[in-house]
């Protein structure tokens, strides 16, 4: 079976933040861009503003990732924890209770501040702007098992080399669709050993994903990484079926 | 429509006002402009025929407030923070000449690109650790408006720094220090090693430090770019040939005569030309790395009897290093740190192909001639091979594939960098002699510098042990790690 090799093409980020990453311009966006990069170019004033409006986005993304370790003491590490990733639009589980998950409004019930011993195993963290400073607040938990970061705009390979702590417990982990995430923060991971399921699908950042995941596999080697086909990068050609030839034929 | 009436013979363009391009420069075909406005004076004007208005785009302005000699990612990184530092927005002129606008000699771009956080002063993990949070938030730091956010490549992999018997100890009393200044560095015993890492033979290995977090290696040409497209700073391709100064007689408190100088003219010289341009300047920053000792010579600094402060030369000389690079498919695997011999060799993956690269610093007396950037192959074959081939058996079989050499700006007399003013040349500022760790150092020493330029005194981070004063009083600030 032929398969015609094309170079895998990079659309942009689909970073959802602006701060994510350059977004691909389509149609009418493309001329209201041009008009913006003019007016930018020549006038002080419209610099200015743009400058602010973007100093206030960054801003607004250190508020959600301010430290919430001084609820330690009194609520014990967990419930801080735990509230840091709620008030982020997250998900957490207890061990033995079910899942807190704040409602559209943002509202979550308070009675997780009574769980001072009870250690979170599962936190749900996806579509959720942690960056750098905010993982000091996740790594509160110390006895995490599972940790999904999928499609977090903010997560790059530093949060990654942030991650080593939690090397005893966790065991599972999601990175799936963000946009900052390639195969060097993926290097980093070598120090979960405990870890058996990794999904690292979707990222754009990583330059060759198949080879990527052989590496990482080699790396992690009582883990499951789930995400990438090895053909990944290699496309079919238009006039052949898509037929599951991608996983090597079992013996 | 406001109608204007126009004066025949000076042509439309020079009475027409454009919609405010003073940013962008004039793009409506001003040199075509120019030159019909040159024939139209010469043919008005009676007599010979001169060059009324002289094409001077390409010298550098006639006024700035500070010169930096070098234009490497020390000298910009000076720039930028004396740019971010100042109370009014466009308050200081900075320009930056740059000899080579190609970066070619440059050690910047020849650099492996590590940044680590394993010294054993003080100041040093200070520099590291500000660096390294600079690099992670280079698109808040260095973010232009339109103009996409700067990738870094940034390799998170930490520094693996391997000790022999004899080296345990210090290697100990270091990480105790790196450890109380903030790095994230553990120490490895042998057993630890062979679990984490079973490439490795440790033989010869009795501790090694192993940095967890901020440290790894990056692409320094992005940050290059990065601080050099941050708008506000004047650049200009020129050699520095010339310092005018003017000198005062003061008295000290021991009753000494002391000749103060100050640089008031800097004369950059063109390319290819007998062309210069004298720059009138306040303060000029000697960031000029592995040629930081000539440019000194040329304030008169070392210009004396040997053993006064006037007879102080700076000691920092250009040192030839190589840089290999090998293909090695059993190597080890994507975790690799940049891992760091008990011989001084060492090696770091490169990208995901199975490629690898690493030097070794040659001994004192093994020096080779820094006259030319050429590699010498037989260093490899003789002096890094084995060591690597020891330390981790797969590298037997290796193939190279390519090689370059690089300079170091390296300090003589303590190999740690050399900041802050001369003492008797009262306007010169140093930033060099960094030794191969200025790459890394380059944010915090930068902003070290514009404070001192800009408050007088060190404000963040206190770099009075690397003050040029030590050379004449014979107090060395030793590093002992350096690679």
């Amino acid at each position: 079976m032929s398969l015609r090799l094309v170079a895998p093409m990079w659309n942009g980020t689909r970073g959802i933040h602006r701060l994510g990453g350059a977004v691909v311009p389509e149609g009418n966006q493309k001329k209201e861009r041009k008009m913006l990069q003019f007016l930018n170019n020549h006038f002080y004033d419209v610099e200015a503003l743009r400058g602010y409006l973007l100093q206030r986005e960054m801003s607004k993304v250190h508020l959600k990732n301010r430290s919430f370790t001084w609820l330690e003491e009194q609520h014990g590490p967990y419930s801080a924890g735990a509230f840091f990733i709620l008030k982020q639009g997250g998900a957490v589980k207890f061990r033995d209770k079910e899942w807190i998950r704040p409602d559209k409004y943002g509202h979550f019930s308070p009675e997780f501040w009574n769980f001072r011993e009870v250690p979170v195993e599962a936190v749900d963290a996806s579509d959720c702007e942690i960056n750098y400073e905010g993982l000091d607040n996740l790594l509160l938990l110390k006895e995490l098992q599972s940790l999904s970061l999928q499609r977090c705009p903010h997560v790059d390979d530093w949060c990654l080399s942030r991650l080593y702590p939690l090397a005893d417990s966790l065991q599972e982990l999601s990175l799936a669709g963000c946009p900052r995430v390639s195969e060097r923060g993926l290097a980093c991971l070598h120090h979960l050993q405990n870890l058996r399921r990794l999904d690292i699908s979707d990222l754009p950042a990583v330059s060759n994903p198949g080879l990527t995941q052989i590496l990482v596999e080699e790396m992690l080697p009582n883990c499951q990484v789930v995400g990438v086909d090895w053909a990944e990068g290699l496309k079919l050609g238009p006039e052949e079926q898509p037929q599951d030839t991608a996983s090597p034929v079992p013996a | 429509m406001i109608r204007r009436v126009l004066p025949h013979g000076l042509g439309r363009g020079l009475l027409t006002r454009r919609p405010g391009t003073r940013r962008g420069g004039f793009s409506l075909d001003w040199d075509g402009k120019v030159s019909e406005i040159k024939k139209k004076i010469k043919s008005i004007l009676p007599g010979t025929p001169c060059d009324v208005l002289p094409d001077t785009s390409h010298l550098p302005p006639e006024h700035s407030d500070v010169v930096v000699v070098g234009g490497g990612v020390l000298g910009l990184s000076v720039a930028y923070w004396l740019k971010q530092l100042e109370n009014r927005r466009g308050g200081m002129r900075v320009l930056v000449v740059e000899r080579d606008h190609t970066y070619s000699q440059a050690s910047t771009g020849l650099s492996v690109g590590g940044i680590c956080q394993q010294f054993s002063l003080p100041e040093n993990i200070q520099l590291s650790l500000f660096s390294a949070s600079f690099l992670r938030n280079i698109n808040e730091y260095l973010a232009v408006t339109n103009a996409p956010p700067l990738d870094l490549q940034f390799n998170p992999s930490g520094y693996l720094l391997l000790a022999s018997e004899k080296d345990a100890a210090a290697m100990e009393s270091n990480v105790k220090v790196q450890k109380q200044e903030g790095a994230k560095v553990c120490l490895m015993s042998p057993d630890q090693l062979r679990n984490k890492f079973p490439w490795i033979n440790t033989e010869g290995v009795a501790l090694a430090s192993y940095g967890m977090e901020n440290e790894g290696w990056f692409d320094p040409w992005c940050l290059l770019h990065g601080l050099r497209q941050k708008v506000g700073v004047f650049f200009c391709q020129g050699e520095v040939t010339r310092f005018v100064t003017s000198s005062q007689r003061m008295m000290t408190t021991d009753d000494e005569m002391v000749t103060l100088k100050s640089i008031h003219e800097v004369h950059v010289k063109m390319d290819h030309s007998l062309e210069y341009q004298p720059v009138e300047c306040a303060i000029v920053i000697n960031a000029a790395g592995a040629w930081s000792a000539q440019i000194a010579a040329l304030a008169g600094i070392g210009k004396g009897p040997p053993g006064t402060l006037q007879g102080t030369k700076l000691p920092v000389e250009p040192r030839k290093r190589y840089v290999y690079v090998w293909h090695c498919p059993q190597g080890p695997g994507l975790e690799t740190p940049l891992v760091a011999d008990t011989s001084g060799a060492y090696f770091r993956r490169e990208g995901l192909g199975s490629n690898y690269l690493g030097g070794r610093s040659p001994a004192e007396e093994e020096e080779p001639d820094p006259a030319n950037l050429e590699v010498d192959h037989d260093f490899f074959q003789e002096k890094v091979w084995p060591h690597l081939a020891l330390r981790v058996p797969a590298f037997e079989t290796l193939k190279v594939q390519t090689a370059w050499a690089g300079y170091y700006d390296y300090n003589t007399f303590d190999q740690n960098g050399v900041v802050g003013p001369h003492p008797l040349v009262v306007n010169m500022y140093f930033a060099t002699g960094f030794s191969g760790h200025g790459l890394q150092q380059a944010p915090g020493v930068g902003r070290a510098v514009a404070e001192m330029i800009l408050e007088g005194s060190f404000q963040t981070i206190d770099l009075s042990p690397f003050l040029f004063n030590r050379f004449y009083l014979g107090e060395k600030t030793q590093e002992n790690n350096i690679m």
